[in-house]
């Protein structure tokens, strides 16, 4: 059954074959699917929200009396505004307001579970931030090469993430998750009148606005390629290990065997 | 059972005890600070109470952004308003000179002001913006009465803890709680920009809450009432904005 070209090769330690790895911690797993439900509300109910007025301006005001920064090319579901099309969308902002608020809820409660329980946790440290060793144009490059290549992952990424998978983590985590929940709060009239930094520092309202549509446009990139790479990496078992936390290890040991 | 499952048992027990006890003393400490909204119910409810009970803790005495003379917008957006009714038309065939805001419920003294009443009354300018929920803004000038020195002429009764507001388009109706409804800001408006409001944007008087978004500046105002309660107006979720499916508080 053992075949034995591949013998050589065993590590004299190795895990065991076919063994499951602790992959999430329990914490990362609720709070990634907790994430998940509130940034789907959130995505569906600011598309909504969006389309009652899909231009964009910069600055403090913007109305449609004033020239946009730019326009979508969708019709709107007001008649007030000029798009250029014939028809006018139903207007959904009454539900999408209440959901947009509470999902945001949400996830600003989940996200502060998860930053302090990472914290603790030395999550962020381990898992997250780039090893010194990493810190580099070079590291970058070899995982990309990998990466064409197709080659598969090596063990060490069985049980933890590359590079470029930290440093795009890090980003999300550290930049466009609270520029997005800041960009929120600075279209809050209630909140910027406690907080006025939190909308003069962008440019006012409708620059904060627009900063907010981009940052949520970044995101959904985000989504897309970390969905893509999941489905690359194998559906079933990155799925498994985000909700059961474990994921079976194919190490050149399991290889042989199947 | 063993000991280990019915210590687990017990413990889930008094947690699951303690949260829901702790659940209805904080739902009774915040009914009673007023940190509850009126369109709490149904399944955005707990979202619209985190978000009013916050702001109420964090913004009772804030004031809106004010901005510089230079700032006032060229090209406000009155936004659409429903055809006016056969009586507002009369009130504009007449220059407005028989608008009356009656002002009745929770006070002392129930009033029936006319415009020259209520500009008889201390009044102050403010250069603040409106922002739309749709997305759009604009800033301008308000010059007004605030409601606080309406309030004072009134006296206003100690159970008093919201104001209603009523257009003369009887489909248009808001209330805010009394941190709005005493805020130096909220101003029964009837003059923009150094001139009379014009009518597409509001006048001859015009409810301006600028913490909140537009739909809580209710145009055409012609009554005030003040109430400890809102459960008997409308279907009792506030305002015509939670019947129409938008929050009651519009801070955000």
């Amino acid at each position: 059954m053992t075949p034995v070209c591949y013998a050589a090769r065993v590590p004299a330690a190795g895990p065991l074959p076919n063994s499951e790895t602790p992959r999430h911690a329990a914490v990362v797993r609720v709070t990634h699917w907790l994430t998940v439900i509130s940034f789907f509300a959130l995505l569906i109910s600011g598309a909504e929200i969006v389309i009652s007025h899909p231009r964009f301006y910069w600055g403090e005001v913007g109305n449609v009396r004033t020239t946009p920064l730019f326009t979508l090319p969708i019709p709107a579901s007001r008649d007030t505004v000029p798009t250029g099309y014939g028809n006018v969308l139903p207007d959904q902002n009454g539900w999408s307001r209440y959901l947009h608020f509470q999902a945001a809820w949400l996830v600003v409660v989940t996200g502060l579970v998860y930053a302090i329980s990472s914290l603790w946790s030395g999550h962020f440290r381990k898992d997250l931030f780039p090893a010194p060793a990493d810190r580099k144009w070079r590291a970058f490059r070899e995982v990309m090469a990998k990466y064409l290549r197709r080659a598969p992952p090596d063990e060490a990424e069985a049980h933890s993430y590359n590079v470029i998978q930290r440093t795009a983590y890090v980003i999300v985590v550290f930049v466009l998750f609270p520029l997005v929940i800041w960009t929120g709060l600075a279209m809050s009239p209630a909140f910027v009148s406690a907080v006025p930094a939190a909308v003069t520092l962008l440019g006012g309202r409708q620059s904060a606005r627009t900063l907010h549509f981009f940052v949520s446009v970044f995101l959904v990139l985000f989504l897309v390629v970390h969905v893509g790479m999941v489905v690359l990496a194998g559906f079933r078992n990155r799925m498994r290990a985000m909700i059961t936390g474990r994921a079976v290890v194919a190490t050149e040991r399991t290889l042989e065997r199947t | 059972m063993n000991p280990i499952s019915r210590r687990k048992l017990i413990t889930t027990g008094l947690a699951a005890g303690a949260g829901v006890a702790g659940l209805s003393v904080a739902a009774r400490v915040a009914e009673h600070y007023g940190l509850i909204p009126p369109d709490h119910g149904g399944i955005y409810g707990p979202g619209e109470t985190l978000t009013y009970a916050a702001q109420r803790l964090l913004t009772t005495h804030s004031l809106a952004r004010e901005f510089p003379r230079g700032m006032i917008s060229k090209t406000p957006f009155a936004n659409e308003t429903p055809p006016a009714n056969d009586s507002f038309k009369r009130h504009q065939a007449s220059g407005f000179s028989d608008w009356r805001l009656v002002v009745d419920g929770m006070v002392a003294r129930p009033a029936s002001l006319s415009l020259s009443d209520l500009k008889s009354l201390p009044f102050r300018s403010q250069i603040t913006e409106v922002a739309c929920e749709e997305g759009w803004s604009y800033i301008a000038e308000w010059i007004g009465t605030p409601l606080i020195e309406v309030m004072n002429t009134v006296e206003l009764l100690p159970q008093a803890r919201y104001v209603a507001y009523f257009s003369i388009d009887t489909n248009w109706w808001e209330s805010i709680d009394m941190a709005d409804a005493l805020h130096p800001q909220t101003l029964l408006t009837w003059g923009m920009n150094d001139g009379d409001l014009p009518v597409s944007f509001g006048g001859p008087l015009r409810m301006r809450v600028p913490r909140q978004l537009g739909y809580k500046s209710v145009k055409y105002v012609t009554r005030l009432t003040v109430t400890d309660t809102l459960k008997h107006f409308g279907k009792g979720l506030g305002s015509a904005s939670p019947e129409g499916g938008y929050a009651w508080y519009a801070g955000i």
